[in-house]
């Protein structure tokens, strides 16, 4: 009676410092987030976790707070309370605004921050942020720099019983985040971050490769000027992109362009 | 197997599952309420949604496990001393359904929609209606139905004609 076709373990953890024991003592496990991807995966047995461990319901990783310039966010915040909180609309309102495009309002109640970023599937919105605002993934074993955590398709630097416990999102002087969704699954077919800083800026991209990528040509021309038409002569290589019945590699470069020069004319106008 | 207990339209329930049961199968094959359907099995089409503490979720995509504990509202759950909730008047009354399969999600999804956004215009209705597919294309009226119960279940007379 479950149209997931083979058994497997639930167990429910009811603090961080449980989840990993359970961890350490089972290293099959996986853990259970929003579940809106996993389980999903699951049913399509692309992954066959013998134990699970839901870390959703955990308190200590639900929260959002100011510190200094950066906003913090716990693993387990739903994209929900990201979409709506203040803190975030004033701090980094493109966070805000990538929060409440992810897939529809029922996945934004249960879908975590922390599930999207240690998933990191292709096509996922989140990925594009981290790496666009430089953000910092905070573990149970340390900090890891954006540009260090994204390593390739559905793979991060996180190690085997590590677990994601917060971002901080450095806030950026503007930002702004434009997606084009594949018109059945909704799912990004390409999503450009855009995000000035003092330092410069950095533009990610998601959706258009097996993984989240910086478009560095780009954050050259954006940083010498920020505006739309510092795009026109620069052309993204079609080279590794994604290719399926929905899109070519030569359309989805074509896209990144299209939604970077959208993210810059956003951020202007935010 | 394992015990899960949680509130079930202000029932208390406590029943043995397997680990691996998701909500939707818990609700209709274990409690037999049917109302909550299943139609796609990949939370895209919404048909499936209820409220899990007073928020819409897709029970085809959790695992019943993760709602120990909660307060569960399916559609069986609307109607009060057999009156319709005005959602659901509001649906009858505006022909909100042709075959009517994706109607107790499309009505799961409005509630939880106008609890949140009490002030609904048809463009946000559209969008908030984005994880719920309606196979007879039957939108106008779905749209028009929630406008209406919105409208009502405010005070207000403002009715767009």
């Amino acid at each position: 009676m479950s149209m997931i076709s083979y058994p497997f373990g639930y167990t429910r953890a009811k603090s961080l410092a449980e989840a990993q024991a359970l961890l350490a003592k089972t290293p099959e496990a996986k853990l259970l987030a929003g579940g809106q991807t996993l389980i999903p995966t699951m049913k399509m047995r692309l992954a066959q976790p013998s134990q699970l461990i839901d870390i959703s319901g955990l308190k200590e990783l639900s929260f959002i707070r100011v510190s200094g310039d950066a906003v913090v966010i716990g693993a387990a915040t739903r994209h929900f309370e990201v979409m709506n909180s203040a803190d975030v609309k004033r701090a980094i309102p493109a966070l805000a605004d990538l929060a409440g495009g992810i897939g529809d309002p029922a996945v934004r109640h249960v879908g975590t921050l922390g599930g999207s970023v240690a998933n990191n599937d292709p096509a996922a919105d989140y990925p594009a942020a981290v790496l666009g605002l430089n953000a910092t993934v905070k573990t149970t074993k340390r900090t890891i720099a954006a540009d260090d955590f994204f390593t390739g398709m559905f793979e991060t630097a996180l190690q085997d019983g590590e677990i994601v416990t917060e971002i901080s999102f450095p806030a950026a002087e503007r930002s702004a985040y434009a997606k084009f969704r594949n018109p059945a699954s909704r799912y990004a077919m390409a999503g450009v971050f855009v995000a000035k800083t003092k330092n410069g800026v950095r533009v990610a991209v998601t959706g258009a490769a097996p993984c989240v990528y910086r478009e560095t040509q780009m954050e050259k021309a954006l940083t010498a000027k920020f505006s739309p038409d510092a795009l026109a002569d620069i052309e993204v290589s079609p080279d590794g992109m994604n290719s399926d019945i929905h899109g070519s590699a030569e359309y989805r470069a074509n896209l990144v362009t299209v939604m970077a020069k959208r993210a810059v004319a956003a951020a202007l106008n935010g | 197997m394992t015990t899960v207990s949680m509130t079930v339209n202000g029932k208390a329930v406590s029943e043995n599952v397997e680990d691996r049961t998701l909500l939707v199968y818990f609700l209709r094959e274990q409690l037999r309420l049917t109302g909550t359907h299943i139609g796609c099995d990949t939370s895209q089409c919404g048909s499936c949604v209820v409220h899990v503490n007073g928020r819409a979720v897709k029970s085809c995509t959790m695992f019943v496990g993760q709602v120990e504990g909660a307060d569960i509202t399916t559609i069986e759950g609307l109607a009060k001393d057999g009156k319709l909730h005005p959602v659901q008047e509001a649906f009858r009354e505006n022909h909100g359904l042709q075959c009517g399969f994706c109607t107790p999600g499309m009505i799961m999804t409005a509630v939880d929609m106008i609890r949140r956004k009490p002030e609904l215009d048809r463009d946000t209705i559209r969008h908030e209606l984005e994880g719920n597919i309606c196979r007879c294309t039957g939108y106008h009226n779905i749209v028009s139905a929630i406008e209406d119960a919105a409208n009502k279940m405010r005070g207000g007379k403002e009715k767009a004609a």
